[in-house]
């Protein structure tokens, strides 16, 4: 007989850290409740990450989600945020099952390259994301947005960073 | 609340929504400057830098000083907090999808238990 699980407690909202580790590379880590088996599927397979890369507070939405995961693959996000439309896509470098995934950034000349580890421990998975830029001057940029095609221009991602911040300030998670 | 950070945001976004600005921010993260070395490296007027110069400081990304004849010109206070609050914007950003990949896998691992028990049965 099965016993049901409904009494699962609700977990702790898990924590994202971001840190700029040099001058051209910024980390960011976050511990997913759930084996890397399924953390990976969630980062690989298109139905289930266009579910998740475009949360509604960003204010923007996924228009297109094409992604062919292996070494040399390719992909392609188009994205809509009013009446501006931007697209991201590059190149898959390295795709190891369940433990590691990177690929390149090409929608400018300064894009970064992106590595993401999967590392399981207690059934839940620690997620690594790295990233790192030509320069320094493209790491500023992308943080400043001044290279983030994601806000075409700086009133609108002023914006969204406004709808952030209220969004944040007034629902409850 | 709102309205004091969007008012600080446009402060700010203004400033850096030229290249020029964003520019002038590189040369003097790299050194102090006088309004002339700034106008020359740019190939501009004094008074065109002026103008930029003094949008730059408006939003507290520059501060300037006169001593005799020459306006000198370097990074503002607001600096670093801008570099804090870049991180932290981003970090938002990643924390929302985060939020939104915890669900996913939590549907997952839940459709995996079902059919486990299927399976079993």
């Amino acid at each position: 007989m099965n016993a049901r699980t409904e009494s699962e407690v609700a977990p702790m909202k898990n924590r994202t850290t971001v840190e700029r580790k040099s001058e051209r590379e910024l980390v960011v880590t976050r511990t997913v409740n759930g084996p890397a088996r399924l953390v990976f599927e969630a980062w690989t397979r298109p139905e289930l990450f266009r579910q998740w890369w475009v949360p509604k507070s960003l204010g923007m939405s996924l228009l297109s989600c094409d992604m062919d995961v292996r070494v040399g693959g390719r992909y392609r996000l188009e994205f809509a945020h009013g009446d501006s439309r931007a697209a991201f896509f590059g190149t898959y470098k390295e795709v190891t099952p369940h433990s590691r995934l990177v690929w390149t950034n090409e929608e400018s000349d300064e894009g970064s390259v992106t590595t993401v580890t999967f590392a399981e421990q207690g059934g839940k998975t620690l997620l690594v994301m790295h990233e790192l830029y030509p320069s320094k001057e493209a790491l500023d940029a992308a943080g400043t947005g001044a290279a983030d095609a994601m806000a075409e221009t700086f009133d609108q991602l002023d914006e969204l960073l406004v709808t952030l911040a209220a969004s944040s300030g007034r629902r409850e998670k | 609340m709102v309205q004091y950070t969007q008012a600080r945001l446009d402060g700010s976004f203004a400033a850096l929504s030229d290249a020029t600005r964003r520019g002038v921010l590189e040369q003097l993260g790299r050194s102090d400057a006088s309004i002339t070395d700034l106008a020359e490296k740019f190939d501009m007027t004094l008074t065109g830098m002026k103008k930029h110069v003094g949008v730059l400081e408006e939003a507290g990304l520059v501060t300037t000083e006169k001593v005799g004849r020459v306006r000198t010109c370097r990074l503002g206070p607001r600096r670093l907090e801008e570099e804090t609050a870049w991180l932290e914007r981003y970090r938002r950003v990643w924390d929302a999808r985060f939020d939104e990949l915890d669900k996913v896998v939590a549907e997952l691992t839940r459709k995996e238990k079902v059919d486990e028990r299927k399976n079993r049965e």
